[in-house]
C-alpha cells in the first residue's frame, strides 16, 4: 500500500513543528525518516499515523485520504509504534499482544483461538518466546521495545510507522529487525537515529531539519558530506561500500 | 489396572498457553458468583431480631410466590422489607462502586482513581447536608434527591472547570480534585453554621455511607442504572484494555479516545451518583476491589469487571451485615467497615506490587 503525505504543516503555540512536508513511500518500500533532534520526525510519524491532526495538508493511503476513513478501517490497514511507552502498565505480555488483534473483529466479540495462536506466533518470531505471563511493568527497554514491534505487527498492517524502533535494542536484535522490515511485504515508514543504519537498508531517505524536508531519495542521493554538516552540524566522511551504497564516517562537530 | 490418560498431552505450545490463559482463570469467576449468591441468601439470616434461618427462607418463599405458610406480620417485614433489600442495595452498591473504580483506573491510567473522582461523593454530601441541615425537602426520598441533585452538580462544575479538552485525564483528575474541595468547604460550611448538635450527628453518619435507608423503591432504581452502566462498560472492555496501555496506542487500534471517555466518564459519574445519592460516600470498595481483582484474574477487562462487580458486591454485603450486628443495637457506619477493612486489603496489595515478579 502506498503512503503519500502532501503539504503537511502543524505548528503548536505559534512553533512551526512540520512546514509543507511532503512525502512518498511507494508500496512495499523501507523509508528512513533521519534528522537531528527536533526536526519534527515523531511529530511527522504523529501526523502520518493520524494520532494527530495537522493544520493543513493530507495523508493518503493508495489515493484515499485517511480522514476520510472510520478509524477502525484504518487500524486495518496502519499500525504505529510511537515512543510513548506506558511504562506501569500492569499487563501480561500477552495481552499486550492481544489488543493487536481488536480492530480485526466485531467490536463486541471476544478474542478468539486464532487470535491466541497468532500472539503466540508473534511471541515466537520476535524471539520472546517464554514471555507470555511475564508483566510488562518488569520487562527492560529493549524487551518492551520487541514487544510493541511485535504487538505492531500483530496488527498485520499494509502500512508500519515506528519512531525509533532501535533506539533501546542491541546491534544483533537492530540489524535483525531492519532485515525482516527491509524483506517483508508492509510499507515501512521508520525515524532512524542511526545514520549508518538507514543508509545500509532503507530504500529512501527522508531528511527532516527544522520540521522542513531538506532532501530525499535514495541513501546515496541524501547523504553527501555538505549536507550532513549542514544538518547535523558535524563533518564527515561519506564511503561507497560494495553494495553501492554510503557509509558515513563522523569526524567532528562544525563549530561556529 | 491400567493408568490412561485423561486427555492427550498437548501437542504445541499454543494449545498449552491457550489452556493457561484463558481457562484458569474462569472459576475465579464461577466461585465468586457461588459465593455472592450464598452471601445474598446468608446475610439475610443474619441479624438482631431473633429470627432462625427456615423463618427467613420462608419468608422469602411466600414472597416468591410459593405455598408457605407466611411469618407473622412483624417478622416479614423485617425480613422482606427490612433485611432483604438492604442485602441487596449492598450488593449493587458494593458490585457498581467496584466496577466504576476500575473502569476509571483503566480510563486514567492511574492506580488510585475511585468512582468518587470526579467530585461525585463531595456533591452528595453537599446535597445530603442541604436537605438534613437547612431543611430543603422532607424525608428519604428528599435525602437521596437532595444528594444526588448535589452529586450531578459536582460532575457537571468539573467539567465546566476542564473546559473544552475535559476528556484528557489530567485535566479531568485536577478539575475534580478541586470541585471535591469546595463541595467539602461548602458542607462544612453548612454544618458548622447551621447544624444542631444531633444534625451533625446524623450528618456524619450519612457521610461515612450507610444503607439504612434502603427500601425496594431504591433497589430498583440503582438495579436499573448499575444494569445500563454494566452493559455500557461491558461493551467497553476492549476500549479498556487498550486505552489501560496507553492512549496512542488505544487510538492506533481504531479508538477515538474522546469519544471512549466522555461515553465511559460519563456512565461512570451517573452510576456513582446514584449509589452515592442511595448509600452515601463508602469509600475503599472502589479504590480496593478493582486492585484485588486484577490480582487474581489479571487485567483483561472483559474478565475483570465482571470479578470486579461479585467481589465487590460480596465484600459490600458481608462488611454491612458486620456494621449492623457486630456493635448491636448500635449500628457502625459501613464506611467505617469498609475502611477499616480494606486499608489493610490495600496494604497487602502494595506489598505485592513492590515485590519483584
Amino acid at each position: 500500500m502506498r503512503l503519500r503525505a502532501e503539504r503537511i504543516t502543524w505548528a503548536v503555540r505559534g512553533k512551526p513543528l512540520l512546514a509543507d512536508v511532503t512525502l512518498d513511500a511507494p508500496d512495499g518500500t523501507l523509508v528512513g525518516l533521519l534528522g537531528p533532534n527536533g526536526s519534527g520526525k515523531s511529530s511527522l510519524l504523529r501526523v502520518l499515523a493520524g494520532l494527530q491532526r495537522p493544520d493543513s495538508g493530507r495523508v493518503l493511503l493508495d489515493g484515499v485520504d485517511t480522514r476520510s476513513m472510520p478509524r477502525r478501517v484504518l487500524a486495518r490497514r496502519l499500525a504505529v509504534v510511537t515512543q510513548h511507552h506506558a511504562s506501569d502498565a500492569d499487563m501480561s505480555v500477552l495481552d499486550v499482544l492481544l489488543l493487536a488483534r481488536i480492530p480485526h473483529r466485531p467490536l463486541l466479540a471476544a478474542g478468539s483461538a486464532a487470535d491466541l495462536a497468532a500472539a503466540e506466533q508473534a511471541l515466537v518470531d520476535a524471539g520472546l518466546a517464554g514471555f507470555a505471563d511475564r508483566r510488562w511493568s518488569t520487562l527492560s527497554g529493549g524487551e518492551r521495545q520487541r514487544v510493541d514491534i511485535a504487538r505492531a505487527l500483530l496488527q498485520q498492517p499494509q502500512v508500519l510507522l515506528l519512531d525509533e524502533p532501535t533506539n533501546h535494542l542491541d546491534v544483533r536484535y537492530q540489524l535483525d529487525l531492519l532485515e525482516r522490515l527491509a524483506a517483508g511485504p508492509p510499507t515501512v515508514i521508520a525515524a532512524l537515529h542511526d545514520i549508518n543504519l538507514a543508509a545500509r537498508f532503507c530504500d529512501r531517505i527522508v531528511l527532516l531539519n527544522g520540521g522542513r524536508v531538506v532532501a530525499a531519495g535514495s541513501p546515496a542521493q541524501v547523504l553527501t558530506p555538505a549536507r550532513i554538516a549542514e544538518v547535523y552540524e558535524v563533518h564527515a566522511q561519506v564511503d561507497d561500500d560494495p553494495d553501492g551504497r554510503p557509509y558515513v564516517h563522523l569526524r567532528s562537530v562544525v563549530w561556529g | 489396572m491400567t493408568l490412561t490418560p485423561s486427555r492427550t498431552p498437548p501437542t504445541t505450545r499454543t494449545r498449552v498457553r491457550a489452556a493457561r490463559g484463558t481457562r484458569t482463570r474462569a472459576p475465579v469467576l464461577i466461585f465468586a458468583v457461588a459465593a455472592l449468591a450464598l452471601s445474598v441468601a446468608g446475610a439475610t439470616t443474619i441479624g438482631t431480631a431473633d429470627l432462625t434461618v427456615t423463618d427467613v427462607f420462608r419468608t422469602h418463599g411466600v414472597h416468591l410466590g410459593l405455598p408457605l405458610e407466611p411469618l407473622p406480620a412483624l417478622a416479614d417485614s423485617i425480613v422482606w422489607n427490612l433485611r432483604t433489600p438492604r442485602v441487596l442495595l449492598a450488593g449493587l452498591v458494593g458490585g457498581g462502586l467496584a466496577v466504576c473504580g476500575a473502569v476509571l483506573q483503566a480510563l486514567t491510567r492511574n492506580p488510585l482513581a475511585d468512582p468518587y473522582l470526579l467530585g461525585i461523593s463531595a456533591g452528595a454530601s453537599t446535597g445530603a447536608v442541604s436537605v438534613l441541615v437547612l431543611g430543603l425537602g422532607v424525608g428519604a426520598g428528599a435525602l437521596t434527591g437532595g444528594a444526588f441533585a448535589g452529586a450531578v452538580a459536582a460532575f457537571l462544575a468539573t467539567l465546566a472547570l476542564a473546559g473544552r479538552r475535559w476528556t484528557e485525564p489530567s485535566r479531568i483528575l485536577l478539575a475534580g480534585v478541586a470541585v471535591g474541595q469546595l463541595f467539602a468547604a461548602v458542607t462544612s460550611l453548612i454544618v458548622v453554621s447551621a447544624a444542631s448538635p444531633q444534625q451533625t450527628r446524623g450528618v456524619t453518619f450519612w457521610l461515612l455511607g450507610s444503607l439504612t435507608m434502603a427500601g425496594w423503591s431504591t433497589v430498583a432504581l440503582a438495579a436499573a442504572v448499575a444494569a445500563g452502566a454494566l452493559l455500557i462498560c461491558r461493551a467497553a472492555t476492549p476500549a479498556l484494555d487498550a486505552f489501560a496501555f496507553g492512549t496512542d496506542v488505544a487510538q492506533s487500534l481504531g479508538f477515538s479516545p474522546v469519544i471512549v471517555r466522555a461515553l465511559l466518564f460519563g456512565t461512570t459519574a451517573l452510576l456513582a451518583a446514584v449509589l452515592v445519592a442511595a448509600s452515601g460516600a463508602i469509600g475503599f470498595v472502589g479504590l480496593t476491589v478493582p486492585h484485588a481483582a486484577r490480582y487474581l484474574v489479571g487485567s483483561r477487562h472483559r474478565i475483570l469487571l465482571p470479578t470486579c462487580a461479585v467481589i465487590g458486591a460480596t465484600f459490600l454485603i458481608w462488611a454491612d451485615t458486620a456494621a449492623r450486628t457486630v456493635f448491636a443495637p448500635q449500628e457502625v457506619p459501613v464506611g467505617v467497615v469498609t475502611a477499616l477493612l480494606g486499608v489493610p486489603a490495600f496494604a497487602l496489595l502494595i506489598r505485592r506490587r513492590q515485590a519483584p515478579a
